[in-house]
């Protein structure tokens, strides 16, 4: 095995560091977390106009696909508004695998500018995880669709140009066969997004579909073929697309902390041994996820599907960083409470924020529940169970 | 990048695999115990020039890389093999940068270890291999000496290994100072990542012992693999197995890179880690936790069959955590490791 990046690869990561050290300035952050909307429009245009964004879908391109993996990578670690960015690119990547010629030209390409965004109609206020059980109907009408009933946690819808909407288009036959996708621009009319504000930083929406039509061209895949629509998706969007390295950045800020927080033991508190042990059970907690998560780029980058190897890549860095924050918040004590803006807050409100935001973490882009269900039935080749 | 094993590394892992899966495996591990030494296998080992192995070409060693190794014991640990082959190997590797390595040695017949603390009171203490090795490797002070005599008592321990204390009486000192001494560090460094792969090995068997048992065994009616309460305890494990061979094959990647003089970067705040020292380290805390896991839960989904001599699961179980263990507390290795990351030394490049 050879753990080097190539040449290029090296180029390419220096370059997208060059880029955040620009442009990821305080400022930024200090938006995303006041607004909860963790997409910035205007860093991903300058993203774009680098030159950045090229290899940013997955499986689209003639980059060497590792560059995906690092430019979230380093998005990530950075603590960079990426989410939108995310969930764009993955849209792209699912419009490029099964999309038609008209997607490619009146999505796909503007998505590569940087300039417009993308969010997933997946969950519905009553099917969640089971969401081959969603009841968003679509029934066709002539050339046309018309699209009625509601979907949640679609985040980023009010800042997006399209949906991906997954509906019911035949309620006649077993649940997962009777589902069409379609992507939907968000300025139809019937459309209405309610924020859903969360206990992090971060908000979400509810949105409402209200006899939204949409034409035929608008459908992404088969009639009643949106479940393997949904697979595609779900591959793309687990472990590869960030999400892997969360505690890359809470690691550094309790680093920094600590050197200048005193200990009620006395010294300062990166002095503790307690707290030295699980600043490196956490690195390694990192270097581990990163391994994991570039093994199913590395997938990707060969031609494969990476779905399983994201599944244990994400279980296993969701699980850590929970792990850790746990730790350095307790560790920090009362200060760990405190929040941005605060000025006894320990590590500048980090710890709090990473406190709130981390609980999400196994719970969205598939449960930990779910993953381990398709790792024991697919990787183990344990008896289904439901 | 490359995350697959070159072809040649492919073949040895078929060769090994065959031949640890013939001439070991849980039944010879069973008949090896209380010591932990499978003569035979070991005498056959050495027909197949294992021994040396990891000892340069230009020293009459077989020229296998670190990575290469890891390959082999990954599959000595899978079949549970009673065999000093990660101290030997180590050991060897670390007699030949001082010009020691003797044929005897090279070729197994003589078998070698690695003391792996420091002396107590003229005694080298709790030696891995210091039931069956006739001859020791040990840092006293700043000075590389090796003990050469009958194995010692052994020690009857937990993971049935062949433990030993040596005295250090007699000794004779192959080399001292900061060049003795940076042998000696990055030699237990090399011994962290064959052993951090040995646990991979035991945590794959695990994990399948596991699996298999959860498919066979019937209550309610039904496999109780079948149930989520069993499903979602094995489920964690594939992530955990494979996270820790690919930082095991990360730190060989890194151990090898430092002996051609490459040197590595120990970044945590950027999760930029490529040193050899902090990654053999992680390895082996990686590969510990989950190993010791993998075996409690495998052992656990076996019941009451689990605890018993009779099934396999419990001698996976004792082994993966005195090979964790036999070096040091695993948290104070994590601090060993703070100290590391938190000053930035890049320590595996001296090799």
């Amino acid at each position: 095995m050879d753990f080097s990046l190539s040449p290029s690869a090296v180029d390419f990561r220096a370059e997208v560091k060059a880029f955040i050290a620009e442009h990821l300035t305080a400022e930024v952050v200090d938006q995303m977390h006041a607004t909860g909307t963790f997409n910035d429009k205007a860093f991903n245009a300058a993203l774009a106009d680098a030159g950045l964004l090229a290899g940013a879908v997955p499986g689209y391109g003639d980059r060497d696909p590792i560059e995906h993996y690092i430019l979230f990578n380093e998005l990530e670690k950075a603590g960079a508004p990426y989410d939108g960015l995310a969930v764009t690119m993955l849209v792209a990547g699912v419009v490029n695998a099964v999309g038609t010629d008209f997607h490619r030209t009146r999505v796909l390409e503007k998505l590569l500018t940087g300039r417009l965004n993308c969010c997933l109609g997946y969950s519905e206020p009553d099917h969640g995880s089971d969401v081959a059980s969603i009841t968003t109907k679509a029934v066709r009408d002539g050339d046309e669709w018309v699209i009625t009933g509601q979907k949640m946690w679609t985040t980023m819808a009010h800042v997006s140009d399209w949906v991906i909407l997954l509906t019911r288009t035949n309620p006649g036959v077993p649940r997962h066969k009777g589902l069409t996708m379609f992507l939907v621009p968000m300025d139809t009319p019937g459309i209405e997004v309610q924020p859903v504000p969360t206990m992090a930083t971060e908000r979400t929406n509810a949105t409402f579909y209200d006899e939204v039509r949409v034409g035929d061209e608008w459908r992404l895949g088969e009639v009643d073929g949106g479940w393997a629509v949904m697979g595609v998706a779900l591959a793309f969007e687990r472990g590869v697309m960030g999400g892997t390295n969360p505690a890359v950045p809470l690691l550094r800020h309790v680093r920094d902390w600590a050197g200048g927080a005193a200990s009620p033991d006395g010294g300062t508190m990166l002095q503790d041994p307690l707290l030295r042990e699980r600043l490196a059970r956490t690195a390694i907690g990192n270097q581990v996820s990163q391994l994991l998560t570039l093994r199913a780029a590395w997938i990707a980058a060969t031609g494969g599907l990476p779905g399983l190897e994201g599944s244990m890549a994400k279980l296993y860095a969701t699980g850590r960083y929970q792990q850790a924050v746990g730790w350095f918040q307790e560790m920090a004590g009362a200060e760990g409470l405190l929040s941005f803006g605060v000025d006894a807050a320990a590590a500048d409100g980090w710890i709090d924020y990473d406190a709130r935001h981390a609980p999400v973490t196994t719970i969205y882009g598939g449960t930990t529940e779910i993953n381990r269900n398709n790792v024991a039935e697919r990787h183990l080749g344990l008896p289904r169970d439901r | 990048m490359d995350l697959d094993l070159t072809e040649d590394q492919e073949a040895i892992r078929d060769v090994f695999a065959d031949f640890f899966s013939s001439e070991t495996g849980p039944e010879r591990a069973r008949d090896a115990e209380p010591v932990g030494f499978d003569s035979r296998a070991w005498d056959r080992l050495v027909e197949t020039g294992a021994p040396g192995m990891g000892v340069g070409g230009s020293s009459g060693g077989g020229g296998a890389t670190l990575a290469d190794l890891t390959v082999v014991v990954e599959e000595a640990g899978a079949h549970i093999a009673a065999l000093p082959l990660v101290d030997h190997m180590v050991a060897t590797r670390l007699l030949a940068t001082v010009g020691a390595c003797d044929a005897d040695v090279l070729a197994g017949a003589t078998i070698i270890g690695l003391a792996l603390r420091p002396p107590v009171d003229g005694v080298a203490r709790t030696v891995p291999t210091g039931a069956v090795a006739r001859r020791v490797v040990a840092l006293d002070g700043d000075a590389l000496v090796l003990i050469d005599g009958d194995p010692g008592d052994h020690l009857e321990n937990h993971g049935c290994l062949p433990l030993a204390h040596r005295p250090l009486a007699g000794a004779t000192v192959l080399a001292a100072g900061p060049d003795a001494v940076d042998a000696y560090r990055r030699a237990l460094d090399e011994w962290r990542a064959l052993t951090a792969s040995t646990l991979v090995g035991m945590t794959r068997t695990a994990l399948d012992l596991g699996v298999d048992y959860a498919k066979e065994r019937q209550q309610f009616g039904r496999p109780i693999g079948s149930f989520q309460a069993i499903q979602h305890l094995l489920a964690d494990l594939p992530g955990l197995l494979d996270g820790a061979r690919l930082i095991t094959a990360k730190a060989a990647w890194a151990g090898d890179r430092a002996v051609a003089g490459q040197t590595g970067v120990a970044d945590m705040g950027d999760n930029e880690i490529t040193d050899f020292a902090a990654l053999a380290c992680m390895a082996l805390v990686s590969a510990g936790e989950a190993a010791t896991t993998s075996t409690d839960r495998s052992l656990h989904v076996h019941g009451g069959y689990g605890f018993s001599e009779e099934y396999d699961i419990q001698l996976y179980f004792r082994r993966a955590r005195a090979l964790t263990m036999v070096l040091d507390d695993p948290a104070r290795e994590c601090r060993r490791l703070a100290d590391m990351l938190l000053t930035g030394q890049a320590t595996g490049a001296t090799a």
